[in-house]
């Protein structure tokens, strides 16, 4: 496989979970998850208010270890 | 001391921090000028984009949004925060290893078309302008309730800051000054939400707090206000009142919409390499989910508080704050069953939109009012939710300094948004349009001047735009966001993730996505705002949601255009190959 095509199965694996967290829990499933509770929060509502956030930014940060790794096999 | 000298010496000694830090910092070349010689480190990157991003709305509206929205708020908290995952993975790294100035040169070089190029400056131009008038009026906004000054000096006085340090400094400048206004930003934030959090669960971090159970209660604070406005017939504050395809369609506007917006993608080209440039994008969000967290904690206890001093209150004994916003004329009381309390529910207390007041005051010193009382609801209490953010110091007895800090916080978030987007406009301006179309013979010293002209000029019209507000400035917000993700998003992903598209489909899809929601909104919001509700709308999406539908269309038309159009140049391909290499 390419660099570019384990870049793109990467990018699309980590923008799952960008959908699955804010758009799925957060919106669409949000009812179907709400019987379980973060301290006071039910949990679609933690999601749509503060757990996506959080998501987010560990998904910048995993991509951007991921890549780097590939980026430097591609160099060598 | 009082307050408003505080907040002078707090905002003067803001100000002269701001012109500080351009002076030392100006820009001496075009490269300067337009991407601060691309050697930002990432985290100071970060935290500019994160002041860049955070404007006078974030900064002082959307808590307050979020308290009367409810869950219906959440479309904000996830939209605005969710756009920087798609930039640090799709767009940012390969438009920095591009390596040129602009977001137009991008898509004028990528589809080898000026036309294409003007296409993406006008659609640039009309996102800009939008979110600029906005800015200045928050700045015009902030000076008159903190420091008396007509709502006119204070635009003035604001376009005379930004004015010194964009033209002086140019992005070089604006990234510096960026940083130092992002730590008054959410200092200014954070300590209110910290006192106001011990205050209602005794726990420090707001967003524990915000989960956390009341002091000296079993009850959580979230079932605590649930159950407190159902009571007052509201719809429940943790259930969405909107339909889930609207509520979808807005969050996703907002996300592909700020992955979009020409004045954050340029913030990307300041760093030194397409490593930093993610790793960046990490670091603006972090620093944005600071304050993007805290608010919907800020929210929830403004909310509680608010009905908890204030309901079955006489009004007598109502807090001084509430006095103090009743003179300013942002909360009103009409004593429809002259108990002499204040009865606070859902609907509007009275006919009309907006309190108009009398000069005359009540036998209990209220000011009176000269609306007409609304029948068919009992609440009696006015309240704009604009001043949320503002008066929480007063409501949490914070000492007067916190006042002064906070009023020096809203204009930190103006300026440096206002700056931001001044200067995306301006090189699309000198850039694209004069060097690099219709003038490409002057000199980069001609070149850096127009540049400084251009940001000269276009604070005036900001200015202008904010002494004399257009009445729609808060509708068009809706603009910027729809218009980013249905014309420029599609062109810049499919210009770095696919080889073949054309620029007759770059063209065709950016006018599609343009026009196709350039009209709705303005059909919905200004031809026939009657018809404005969700049994009219296309699928039930509202205008601010439309832009998915626009960015969806704009990618139909260029995939059907590139099948029937001559495929690009052999330089194209290189060059997408290029930077797409590490």
């Amino acid at each position: 496989m390419t660099f570019w095509q384990k870049n793109l199965i990467l990018l699309s694996s980590l923008l799952f979970f960008w959908f699955l967290c804010s758009f799925g829990f957060g919106i669409l499933f949000s009812e179907y998850i709400s019987f379980m509770k973060i301290g006071g929060f039910e949990l679609g509502f933690w999601f749509s208010q503060q757990g996506s956030i959080y998501v987010f930014i560990i998904l910048i940060f995993t991509y951007s270890y991921l890549v780097e790794r590939l980026e430097k096999k591609e160099k060598k | 001391m009082e307050a408003q000298t505080l907040t002078y010496i707090f905002v003067g000694l803001s100000f002269a921090l701001y012109i500080g830090i351009a002076i030392a910092s100006r820009a001496k070349s075009t490269n300067d000028f337009y991407v601060a010689g691309k050697g930002v480190n990432p985290v100071a990157n970060g935290m500019a984009t994160a002041a860049d991003w955070m404007s006078a709305a974030s900064f002082l509206s959307m808590a307050g949004l979020i308290a009367f929205l409810g869950r219906d708020g959440s479309v904000y908290l996830m939209g605005w925060t969710g756009g920087y995952v798609l930039l640090a993975l799709l767009l940012a790294p390969y438009l920095r290893k591009y390596g040129k100035y602009t977001v137009p040169d991008f898509i004028g070089e990528r589809y080898y078309s000026n036309v294409a190029r003007v296409v993406a400056v006008i659609c640039l131009i009309f996102i800009s302008f939008t979110y600029i008038a906005g800015q200045m009026r928050g700045v015009g906004i902030v000076f008159s309730r903190f420091l008396e000054v007509e709502i006119e000096m204070g635009v003035i006085i604001g376009m005379g800051i930004v004015f010194i340090y964009a033209v002086l400094g140019g992005m070089k400048g604006i990234t510096y000054t960026q940083v130092a206004q992002y730590c008054v930003m959410i200092f200014a934030y954070l300590v209110p939400a910290i006192f106001l959090s011990i205050m209602l669960t005794g726990n420090p971090i707001p967003q524990l707090g915000f989960g956390d159970k009341l002091l000296n209660s079993e009850i959580y604070l979230i079932d605590k206000l649930d159950k407190t406005i159902i009571d007052l017939g509201f719809s429940p504050y943790t259930e969405y009142s909107k339909s889930l395809i609207d509520i979808f369609c807005i969050t996703a506007a907002l996300m592909f919409g700020t992955a979009g917006l020409p004045h954050v993608i340029v913030r990307f080209f300041t760093v030194p390499n397409m490593q930093a440039a993610r790793r960046s994008a990490g670091y603006a969000l972090v620093f944005i989910a600071i304050l993007y967290t805290t608010a919907p904690a800020v929210a929830s206890f403004a909310r509680l508080n608010f009905i908890d001093s204030v309901q079955n209150t006489f009004y007598k004994d109502a807090p001084d704050w509430f006095k103090n916003w009743e003179n300013i004329g942002l909360i009103s009381w009409m004593d429809k069953n002259q108990d002499g309390k204040m009865q606070y529910s859902s609907g509007s207390p009275f006919v009309e939109s907006r309190p108009i007041f009398s000069d005359e005051r009540g036998n209990l010193g209220q000011r009176l009012l000269e609306n007409e009382a609304n029948a068919s609801s009992s609440n009696e209490v006015y309240l704009d939710r604009d001043i949320i953010v503002l008066a929480n110091p007063e409501i949490a007895n914070l000492p007067i300094w916190v006042i002064a800090l906070v009023a020096a916080g809203g204009l930190a978030a103006a300026l440096s948004t206002a700056a931001g987007l001044l200067l995306v406009i301006s090189s699309s301006i000198s850039h694209d349009l004069m060097k690099q179309t219709f003038m490409p013979q002057i000199t980069e010293k001609k070149e850096l001047l127009y540049a400084r002209l251009a940001a000269g000029i276009t604070i005036l019209l900001a200015g202008l735009l904010g002494i004399f507000p257009p009445a729609f400035v808060a509708q068009v917000v809706a603009f910027a966001f729809g218009l980013a993700a249905s014309t420029l998003f599609p062109v810049l992903f499919m210009g770095i993730f696919s080889k073949n598209t054309t620029k007759e489909a770059a063209i065709g899809g950016m006018l599609a996505g343009l026009v196709f929601t350039f009209s709705y909104i303005v059909f919905f919001k200004f031809i026939s705002p009657e018809l404005n509700n969700s049994d009219y709308w296309f699928l039930g999406i509202s205008p601010e949601g439309i832009g998915v539908i626009g960015m969806i269309l704009n990618f139909l038309v260029m995939l059907l255009l590139t099948k029937s159009s001559k495929s690009p140049p052999e330089s194209v391909i290189n060059l997408v190959e290029t930077i797409r290499r590490p």
